[in-house]
C-alpha cells in the first residue's frame, strides 16, 4: 500500500467551529479528493457547496450534474481517469444511485459516496435525522456484492472518516460510504484539522509494468490491485458484464462464482483489518448497548444514567457498520446476558447483532423511525429491563 | 336640494382584471366563480413569482375544463411551500410525484383516464426549473415523444431556490448560487451552451409551446386557454423571478419579469407543432445592464469593477433572441433611429 503524507494545499489545518457536512468536504480535500459530482438534496447540500467553493484554491474540480444518477456516474469516470473521486447525497438520491453504485462495485471502481440520511421512505422528512439507509447501503444494488461504510458520530468524525473512507476506497478498489444523518451533518462543533504532514493518505496502487503484461483484475480475494488511468498508455476493458482478468465479458457460471466471490471476500476476508469499533466497559458487563452514528451520542447518557444504578452495562459504538463486526458479536454474545441495540430506523442493523448472537444472548432493539434522535431513557429502560 | 357631480374614475388594470371589461376579456381572477385552486395561506416567500404564476395558470386551465382538472407537482418549491398542513392550498386532486418523474406520473394520470373515458378530466404536470431541465428531462422528453395528453408547467426561477440556491442548467451565465460561488476569473455560474426548454419542446414538434413571464398575467391565461384546447403534449414555460435567489426586492418580481422581456433576455413566443406561431415584441427595448443592476446575484459585475465582458456576453445572448425571434419590429426599431 502506498501511504503518504496529505497533499497541504488540500488541508485547511488548525480547530474550526463546522457543521459534519463542511467537515466531510474538508476531510475529502484532505484525502486528495480533487473531483466532486452533486446534486442539491437536504441535507447534504452543504457539503457539495463546500466543495465548490474550496475546489478554485485547491485545484479540484466541482460539477454540479442534472440528477444524481449522473453524479455518481461521474465519479466512476473520474476515477478511471485517475481522479480521486467523492459525491454526497441524502435518502432519494441515494436510491438513485443504486445501479451505478453496484457498476462501481463490479468494475472495482474506488469512489466514496456520503449519506446524509434523513427520515424516509421516499421523499420522507427531508429535513429530519434518520439511519433508516443503513440495509440499502449494503444491499441496495441488485446482485450480490460489497461495499464498506462508516458511520461517524460528529462532525470530527466527519472530517476523519472521510479521510479514512478514500483510504479503505483505494486499498480495497471498493465503494465506500459515509453513513452519516441530517443531526450529525448540521451539529456544529470543533474540528481540529491537523497539519498535513500528519494526515496518512493512501494513493492509487497504478501499474507501471509492461504494458502486454497489465491485467484491470485479478480475482484473488484481496483488494488494491494495480489499476491504471486513462491516457497512461496501458489498454483496458471496463465492463459491468461478468468478466476475466483482462475485464473481458465472460459470461458463465464458473466466472460468475469467481467474480462474487472475489468481490464480497476482498472485503470479508479483510474485516479484521477494516473494521474499527469503540468499545467501553464491555469486559465483565452483563448488558452492551450497540449504537452507530448519531445514536451513540445519545447512548453515552444512558450508559451513564444505567452506571448510576449499578448495572454492569458496557458499550460499543460501530464506527465501520459494513462489513459488520460478526467475529466480536459472536465473542459477546457467549459473555454477556442481553445486547441491546438502539438505532433510528424500524430495526436493520439489529438483524445482524441477532444473526450474529444466534440466540445465545437476549438481543433488544430499541428502536424509532425518523425523525429525532432517541430520548436517553428509553435506552436506560432497556438496559435495565434486560437485566431482569 | 342640490345635486352635487361626482367625478367616476375608472381605476384597475388589465393586469389584475378589470371586472368593468367585457366578461369574455376579464381575468379568471376576475371572476366571482374562480376556484382559487392555489388557495391563500401557503408558505411562499413575499413576491414570490412562481406563487403567482401557479394561481394564475390553474385557475385558468380550471375554467378551461370546467373544474376538471388534476395535478402531478414534481418536488421542489412550489410542492414545499404549497403543502404542509395546515398551510395546504392545493383546491383540486394533486400527487406530489418525486423530483425527476412528474411527466411520467402525469403521463400515467392520463393514460387511464383515457382507459377510463374519462376524456373530460384533464392533466397538468408542473415543475421548477430544476425538475424539469435537469432531473426529469429525460421523463418530460418521453411525454413530448409520445405526445401524452398533458400540460406540464415549467416555472422557471432559474435555480435550485428550495433547498437554498444551487445552480440549474437554467441558471444564466455569471449568476451567483451557492454551488457557483462569485469566486475566481469567471465568478458566477459559468457560460455554458445554455439550455432552452421552450426550443427543445418544439424540437419535439408537440402541438404546442409557449412561454410566458409573471408581468403579463393576461397573456400566461390566454397561452393557459390555448393549450387547453389542444389534445396531446403542451409546454408553457414561464418566467418567475425569485426575490430570495435573485437577491430582488420583494416589491419589485413583476418589473423584473417586465425587464427580462424587454431586456430580449427571455423571449415570449408561441408555438405549434414546431412551428413559431406568435412573439411578443419588445415595446421599448432596455438595455441588459437594467435586468441584472438591481439582483444581487449579479452583483460582482457592477461592484468592485465593472466586467463589460461578461455584461457584453449577456447582451449578446438577448440580441440572439431578438434576432432570432423577430422580438423587435423592424419599424419600431427604425422610428427609434
Amino acid at each position: 500500500m502506498n501511504i503518504v503524507h496529505a497533499d497541504p494545499r488540500g488541508v485547511d489545518s488548525g480547530a474550526h467551529f463546522m457543521d459534519g457536512d463542511h467537515a466531510i468536504a474538508e476531510g475529502a480535500l484532505a484525502a486528495g479528493c480533487r473531483f466532486f459530482a452533486g446534486y442539491p438534496i437536504t441535507p447534504s447540500t452543504e457539503t457539495a457547496e463546500r466543495f465548490a467553493e474550496r475546489a478554485p484554491e485547491v485545484g479540484a474540480m466541482f460539477i454540479q450534474m442534472e440528477d444524481e444518477i449522473a453524479s455518481i456516474a461521474a465519479l466512476i469516470g473520474a476515477a478511471w481517469g485517475g481522479q480521486k473521486a467523492m459525491t454526497v447525497t441524502s435518502g432519494p438520491g441515494f436510491s438513485l444511485m443504486m445501479e451505478n453504485i453496484g457498476l462501481a462495485a463490479m468494475t472495482e471502481t474506488p469512489i466514496v459516496l456520503a449519506n446524509v440520511q434523513r427520515g424516509g421512505p421516499s421523499t420522507g422528512l427531508p429535513t429530519l435525522t434518520a439511519q433508516q439507509d443503513m440495509f440499502q447501503a449494503r444491499f441496495g444494488s441488485h446482485g450480490d456484492y460489497n461495499i464498506i461504510a462508516l458511520c461517524p458520530d460528529s462532525p470530527q468524525e466527519c472530517f476523519d472518516l472521510t479521510v479514512e473512507a478514500f483510504n479503505l476506497a483505494e486499498a480495497y478498489r471498493t465503494p465506500v460510504f459515509i453513513m452519516t444523518d441530517e443531526t450529525v451533518g448540521h451539529m456544529h462543533e470543533k474540528v481540529v484539522i491537523p497539519p498535513a504532514d500528519q494526515i496518512k493518505v493512501v494513493e492509487r496502487n497504478l501499474f507501471t509494468g509492461p504494458k502486454e503484461d497489465f491485467r484491470p483484475y485479478r480475482f484473488d480475494c484481496q483488494g488494491g490491485h494495480p489499476m491504471t488511468r486513462a491516457g497512461d498508455g496501458y489498454r483496458f476493458h471496463v465492463t459491468g458484464l461478468t468478466h476475466d482478468e483482462r475485464g473481458y465479458p465472460l459470461m458463465t457460471p464458473a466466472q460468475n462464482q469467481v467474480v462474487v466471490t472475489h468481490l464480497i471476500e476482498k472485503i470479508n476476508g479483510n474485516a479484521e483489518h477494516i473494521i474499527r469499533l469503540e468499545e467501553d466497559q464491555v469486559e465483565g458487563a452483563e448488558v452492551v448497548v450497540i449504537s452507530y452514528g448519531i445514536t451513540s451520542r445519545i447512548a453515552v447518557r444512558a450508559v451513564a444514567e444505567a452506571r448510576k444504578k449499578e448495572i454492569k452495562v458496557g458499550s460499543l459504538r460501530l464506527i465501520t457498520v459494513w462489513p459488520f463486526c460478526e467475529q466480536r458479536i459472536r465473542e459477546l454474545a457467549g459473555q454477556v446476558r442481553a445486547i441491546v441495540v438502539a438505532e433510528i430506523n424500524y430495526g436493520q442493523m439489529v438483524r445482524e447483532v441477532e444473526r450474529c448472537a444466534a440466540g445465545r444472548c437476549q438481543v433488544v432493539s430499541v428502536n424509532h423511525c425518523g425523525g429525532a434522535v432517541h430520548d436517553p431513557e428509553v435506552i436506560t429502560k432497556a438496559i435495565e429491563e434486560a437485566c431482569r | 336640494m342640490t345635486a352635487t357631480v361626482i367625478k367616476f374614475y375608472q381605476t384597475g388594470t388589465h393586469t389584475v382584471g378589470n371586472r368593468l371589461l367585457d366578461p369574455s376579456q376579464r381575468s379568471v381572477q376576475a371572476d366571482m366563480r374562480r376556484t382559487n385552486s392555489l388557495n391563500s395561506g401557503h408558505r411562499a416567500c413575499q413576491g414570490c413569482g412562481e406563487a403567482l404564476g401557479a394561481r394564475y395558470a390553474i385557475d385558468a386551465a380550471m375554467q378551461a375544463c370546467d373544474n376538471q382538472l388534476i395535478a402531478a407537482n414534481a418536488t421542489g418549491c412550489l410542492e414545499v411551500f404549497s403543502t404542509p398542513y395546515p398551510e395546504t392550498s392545493w383546491q383540486i386532486p394533486w400527487i406530489h410525484s418525486l423530483f425527476g418523474n412528474t411527466a411520467a406520473v402525469a403521463t400515467g394520470i392520463a393514460a387511464a383516464l383515457r382507459v377510463k373515458g374519462r376524456s373530460e378530466v384533464r392533466v397538468v404536470a408542473q415543475g421548477g426549473d430544476g425538475g424539469t431541465t435537469d432531473i426529469g428531462f429525460g421523463c418530460l422528453s418521453g411525454m413530448f415523444e409520445r405526445n401524452d395528453d398533458v400540460l406540464y408547467i415549467c416555472y422557471d426561477n432559474e435555480a435550485y431556490m428550495n433547498t437554498g440556491v444551487q445552480r440549474s442548467s437554467a441558471t444564466p451565465g455569471a449568476a451567483r448560487t451557492a454551488t457557483t460561488p462569485a469566486v475566481g476569473p469567471a465568478p458566477g455560474n459559468v457560460f455554458g451552451q445554455g439550455k432552452s426548454l421552450p426550443l427543445i419542446a418544439m424540437a419535439h414538434e408537440i402541438p404546442y409551446v409557449a412561454t410566458a413571464i409573471v408581468s403579463e398575467l393576461r397573456d400566461l391565461e390566454a397561452k393557459v386557454r390555448r393549450a387547453m384546447e389542444i389534445r396531446g403534449a403542451r409546454y408553457i414555460h414561464v418566467f418567475v423571478p425569485c426575490p430570495l435567489g435573485w437577491g430582488t426586492r420583494s416589491d419589485q418580481t413583476i418589473a423584473i419579469a417586465r425587464l427580462a422581456k424587454e431586456t430580449g433576455i427571455f423571449p415570449v413566443i408561441e408555438a405549434e407543432h414546431g412551428e413559431l406561431t406568435a412573439v411578443s415584441k419588445i415595446r421599448k427595448q432596455r438595455p441588459v445592464e437594467d435586468y441584472l443592476k438591481p439582483q444581487r446575484r449579479f452583483a460582482h459585475l457592477f461592484s468592485p469593477a465593472v466586467n463589460t465582458a461578461a455584461i457584453a456576453q449577456i447582451q449578446a445572448l438577448a440580441d440572439r433572441n431578438i434576432r432570432r425571434f423577430g422580438l423587435v419590429d423592424a419599424a419600431a426599431a427604425a422610428g427609434a433611429e
